[in-house]
């Protein structure tokens, strides 16, 4: 029953937000921060719970699900289930949730009912999409987090907002329509063949398909997750729907709608067609190699901070599809590592972006510099994340990179040494944020405010986060480890075509 | 007491993270006791540690923290191992790390940022510790880049000036080069070995390669390309003397205790796998034989003093990588603890004297300090006679006389080695000499406006005595074969065999004693007694032109900057609005102007749609008759 209180506590935590703005404007916030921490909570009590279960690491990965019928005569159920993987990216949720709640505390003033429902809507729809083992369920996630953070960027962003949002939209259910597409073409050959017409996940997974027919459907699958992620040439919406959304939308974008591209490639697109994946896996290395590169470029050149923040993590989420299309487990660990990290280390660098803006009204790197003289505590802060940013270790992102690199390296090396020259080109971007930002003289500007309470708690939980995960990340690995296990036997069972190195003694 | 090590790097953790935390707290008083009593505290510890080394040879001190990643077949865990080589970096790094710290407690004094600077000094002798106690490859590439973040900080410790910003982001960015070579070597090695721990790969990396030797040869290649970034050694040398920006003890520590003999420490340490790559091993000692002359010519021509030092510290790394190259691998050892002490102490003295002559740095602008600093004369003269190697009576000779004895002597010497060490110490005497006759003999040129106290003159004092007696450890063997250093390290590092004969061992002394008094009388004649003669040199185009080129570093920076910097700034600055957003928004542009072109017809003229449907008739009647 856990899992049904992960979602609907956020969903009822939406309509009473919406309900307590006719007491004050500053109700619903508080509504807000409670539905978070209650599901940080729930979310954390049933890893502790399970974590005992999960050490053992059970041939079977999934440790919980919870199943009623919804529409039968369709073959339609409310289907969760909830694994190591999706437990871990769970957490994620929540907690990014109590930052973005702590990140509007004070910026949004208007229609905050409105707000904070979409906010927690948003996090439904996510905490519902890394549950969903029904696929038409899953398509319904998948579109309840995309209109309320539509709105959050058309109504609380900034000038361009309006472009930025439909931009968002129309990338986004484009790709949408295509993953539908497949999961009708799933449903129906799957029927078929078997005379069971179900959207069931489990009744899928060992489907026959013709494997011309299968390609394509695959296709729509890893599409949709691409875009979402993104994956170089779709990542354009990215940086307009960053640069423009409020503070806790980029958050919410960075920290978690990227991370449901990656786990639909894990959840659905490997384990659905793991031929047709591993036929794809070569262009798709290649591709993510293209994004490190590509953003970390685009990166260096940006003036606008949250753009430039952006484009990282399309560089980023480039190792993120190198990982996992490798296939091994040292890269898919650190595959999820790198979606955890990637959620901390990004989330702050867009915090602080936030709070930048909110101090000096612009988000102009041109116009900043020596800041640090006036605001020190948000200076080592900044230099934190952009050195967890540029993979600096001792922080949770050299783990994750590390591990995806040398997971990669055995499938394909010089894919590997390519993608590792991104090593270089994020200590360029990430030093010029810290140049630009915080170094260098300083005259523009008279007294700045440092931190305030709320601000430097926010912080402080960001920071411990990524640290931890650099100097202990073990509970991570051994909470995805099953789920990850059965990803890598499935892909070995698999005659092999993609490697071409392989050596050893 | 084994298990005690980790309170070794963990006091100067400790040091840095109660700076980082209460550091606006703190009274200056206060913040020297954290900043200098951590690492004092570390050295004591690490010299009890080493000398348990010393006196139970077969002792290994090894702890384990934890796991730190554990990942099927790949278990890397915190975990710290001390052996004899790394003892000896442990005692170099901890004791002149303690009296850089000393010697900055009054340095610093008046710098708004006291905390900050301590915190990142402990950082740094942390990290540094991390890197040679480390007994796997992922712990060390760990110290390895927090090293290199200690030396960003530090060299751009002064960040309102932009250019201090920009040598700190050339410092990490060039080593990060090497950085990235050597992650990829531990990919290499990971998959071969199955292990990242340094003693499990060092033992069955023999047995593994035998097969494949250019398996072994690309983890060398690799592995020397983390080296040469962070010992900054051609062809990534150029960020070293950049790095001057920072403040004096932070250019002490990197040059002498830290970062730079880290590559020294990588080769050492991974000597197994040079012995397995002879090809590697060779470009190693050619690297190191070019740099020390290419980075001794541009020593020859610097004017600020500090410059000066940041040459001839890349050109004493490049006499101990000659050293590894040949196989003399106690003697690059022995060389680098000689160098720390003597470089240190040229560092803070140099620092000292620019406090003393408000901020000149230019050596040309000081002049006849000899009677007005005579602890500082006294001691920078100990620390220079120590880099020129004068004979007998300096531990610079010991150790370069090794190392010139072994480019010829060593298996894979060669006499072209040799003859370009000799050549390198006939251009360190001279330009060391150049430097203490300008700054120190001659007319008084900047009026000297304060003088050292204690804390600064202790440290300089200490270093060296130091210099002079810690050469006393390793002697030449035809002076009585009294060499406890070199069989203190055969218990990690191999026997340097020879190929020559060792009773010819004494011309090659006799030699090198005359690349020195060479060196030393060129200099003393330029630029003591002909004043002018120098004067009518660098009248010559040639020399002017040669001066210029050296003076510049050889115009490397030029270079990359013509092939490296500007192309990348180029196609960064064309991309910047995303070509391929270009694409999708040309896509929307199409969309929205055929929208309006469609729209125009739907006029709500009534003729215009019949004329439009008659059209459309005759075309179809006339396809179908056409067809």
């Amino acid at each position: 029953m856990t899992l049904i209180y992960l979602i609907v506590i956020l969903l009822a935590g939406g309509l009473l937000s919406l309900l307590a703005e006719r007491r004050s404007p500053h109700a619903p916030r508080w509504v807000a921060l409670i539905t978070t921490c209650a599901s940080l909570v729930v979310g954390l009590l049933f890893w502790i719970q399970h974590y005992p279960q999960i050490i053992q690491s059970p041939a079977d990965h999934w440790l919980e699900r919870f199943q009623v019928s919804w529409i039968p005569s369709f073959g339609i159920s409310f289907h969760l289930a909830i694994d190591g993987l999706s437990l871990i990216l769970l957490t994620l949720t929540s907690f990014m949730g109590i930052l973005a709640v702590g990140c509007s505390w004070n910026e949004i003033q208007e229609k905050t009912g409105f707000y904070y429902f979409n906010l927690l809507w948003v996090l439904a729809g996510v905490a519902g999409v890394f549950m969903a083992m029904d696929l038409f369920m899953f398509y319904f996630f998948w579109e309840v987090m995309l209109i309320p953070m539509y709105f959050l960027i058309s109504l609380w962003g900034s000038e361009k907002r309006e472009y930025a949002a439909i931009k968002f939209f129309i990338f986004t259910q484009a790709s949408g329509l295509l993953m539908f597409l497949a999961i009708l073409g799933l449903y129906y050959i799957h029927g078929q063949n078997t005379g069971v017409y179900s959207f069931d996940y489990f009744d899928l997974l060992g489907s026959t398909l013709p494997p011309s027919l299968a390609f394509w459907l695959m296709l729509g699958f890893a599409i949709a997750f691409s875009v979402k992620l993104p994956l170089f040439p779709f990542h354009s919406w990215l940086p307009d729907a960053h640069g423009e959304a409020p503070t806790a939308g980029s958050l919410l974008l960075a920290g978690l709608l990227l991370k449901t591209g990656a786990y639909g490639l894990l959840r659905f697109v490997i384990p659905l067609f793991p031929d047709q994946a591993q036929a794809m896996a070569e262009p798709a290395m290649v591709l993510g190699v293209i994004g490190i590169l590509y953003g970390a470029f685009l990166a260096f050149a940006q003036t606008d901070l949250k753009r430039l923040v952006a484009y990282t993590s399309v560089s980023h989420m480039g190792f993120v599809v190198l990982g996992i299309f490798a296939f091994n487990e040292l890269a898919l660990q650190g595959v999820v590592m790198q979606l955890v990290t990637h959620a901390i280390s990004t989330g702050a660098l867009f915090i602080l972006a936030g709070m930048l803006k909110e101090r000096l009204h612009t988000r102009n790197i041109d116009q900043m510099g020596g800041l640090w003289s006036r605001m020190p505590q948000l200076g080592t802060l900044g230099l934190v994340f952009a050195l967890a940013s540029l993979g600096l270790p001792g922080f949770g992102n050299f783990i994750a990179e590390f591990l995806i690199l040398m997971g990669a390296f055995e499938e394909s090396r010089w894919l590997t040494v390519v993608a590792a020259l991104g090593l270089i080109f994020s200590a360029l971007y990430s030093l010029r944020i810290v140049q630009k930002i915080f170094l260098g003289p300083q005259e523009r500007y008279g007294e700045l405010p440092d931190f305030t309470v709320r601000e430097r708690w926010m912080m402080a939980a960001l920071a411990l986060s990524i640290l931890w995960l650099g100097i202990y990340p073990q509970p991570i690995i051994n909470t995805a480890k099953p789920a990850i296990v059965q990803l890598v036997k499935l892909m070995d069972i698999k005659p092999d075509t993609t490697s071409q190195h392989h050596y050893g003694p | 007491m084994q298990t005690m090590l980790w309170i070794i790097p963990a006091l100067p953790l400790l040091g840095f993270l109660l700076l980082i935390s209460y550091g606006s707290r703190l009274s200056r008083r206060q913040t020297a006791a954290i900043g200098v009593g951590s690492v004092l505290l570390s050295a004591c510890a690490g010299l009890y540690a080493g000398g348990q080394l010393l006196l139970h040879p077969s002792l290994v001190y090894e702890v384990t923290l934890w796991t730190w990643i554990d990942i099927g077949d790949f278990h890397p865990a915190i975990a710290l191992r001390m052996d004899a080589l790394a003892a000896v970096f442990v005692f170099v790094i901890t004791l002149i790390g303690a009296l850089i710290h000393l010697y900055s407690a009054e340095f610093m004094e008046k710098d708004p940022d006291y905390s900050r600077f301590f915190a990142c000094m402990n950082l740094f002798v942390f990290a540094m510790l991390v890197l040679v106690l480390a007994d796997n490859l992922l712990l060390l590439y760990l110290g390895w880049e927090g090293v290199g973040l200690c030396s960003y900080l530090l060299i751009g410790f002064w960040y309102e000036n932009p250019a201090n910003g920009h040598a700190a982001r050339k410092a990490f960015t060039m080593t990060r080069i090497g950085d990235t070579a050597l992650a990829i070597g531990l990919f290499c090695i990971y998959y071969a070995c199955k292990s990242l721990n340094i003693v499990d790969i060092s033992t069955a990396a023999p047995l593994i390669f035998q097969q494949n030797p250019q398996e072994a040869t690309l983890i060398a290649f690799l592995l020397l390309g983390g080296a040469l970034g962070k010992s900054a050694q051609l062809p990534l040398q150029t960020w070293l003397p950049d790095a001057m920006a920072g403040p004096s003890p932070v250019s002490a520590l990197i040059h002498a205790a830290t970062m730079v003999t880290a590559g020294v420490y990588l080769i050492a340490r991974m000597y197994v796998f040079f012995e397995l790559a002879p090809a590697v091993q060779g470009l190693i000692a050619v690297i190191g034989a070019i740099t020390l002359l290419v980075a001794g010519l541009s020593a020859l021509t610097q004017y600020d003093i500090k410059r000066v030092l940041a040459y001839s510290t890349i050109s004493q790394i490049g006499y101990m990588f000659l050293a590894l190259g040949v196989g003399a691998w106690t003697a690059a050892i022995f060389h680098f603890m000689v160098h720390a002490f003597f470089k240190a102490l040229l560092f803070l003295g140099a620092g000292a004297i620019i406090e003393s002559v408000n901020h000149e740095h230019s050596m040309f602008r000081m002049g006849g300090l000899r009677k007005k600093l005579p602890i500082i004369f006294w001691t920078f003269m100990v620390g220079t006679a120590s880099l020129a190697a004068i004979p007998l009576v300096t531990a610079g000779f010991y150790s370069k006389d090794q190392i010139l004895w072994y480019a010829w002597g060593a298996r894979h010497g060669q006499a072209w080695l040799w003859s370009m060490a000799w050549v390198g110490a006939f251009i360190t005497a001279a330009y060391s000499a150049r430097m203490v006759l300008l700054v120190f003999w001659g007319p008084l040129k900047t009026e000297v406006t304060s003088r050292p106290r204690w804390s600064i003159t202790f440290p300089l004092i200490a270093l060296a005595v130091c210099s002079t007696w810690i050469g006393f450890v390793d002697l030449p063997h035809n002076f009585g074969h009294f060499t406890p250093f070199s069989d203190f390290l055969h218990h990690t590092l191999p026997l340097t065999e020879l190929r020559a004969d060792p009773t010819t061992e004494w011309m090659f002394q006799i030699l090198a004693t005359v690349a020195t008094v060479g060196g030393l009388l060129l200099a003393y004649s330029y630029y003591y007694i002909h004043n002018k003669r120098l004067r009518h040199l660098a009248n010559q185009p040639l020399f002017r032109r040669l001066h210029r080129l050296w003076l510049a570093g050889w115009g490397f920076d030029k270079l990359y900057q013509t092939f490296i910097s500007r192309p990348f700034l180029w196609v960064t600055k064309a991309n910047k609005a995303d070509g391929v957003d270009q694409l999708y928004s040309a896509m929307a542009n199409i969309t929205t102007s055929l929208n309006q072109r469609m729209a125009a017809l739907q006029s709500g003229s009534l003729r215009w749609y019949i004329m439009g449907m008659v059209l459309g008739a005759i075309i179809l009647f006339g396809l179908q008759l056409l067809l």
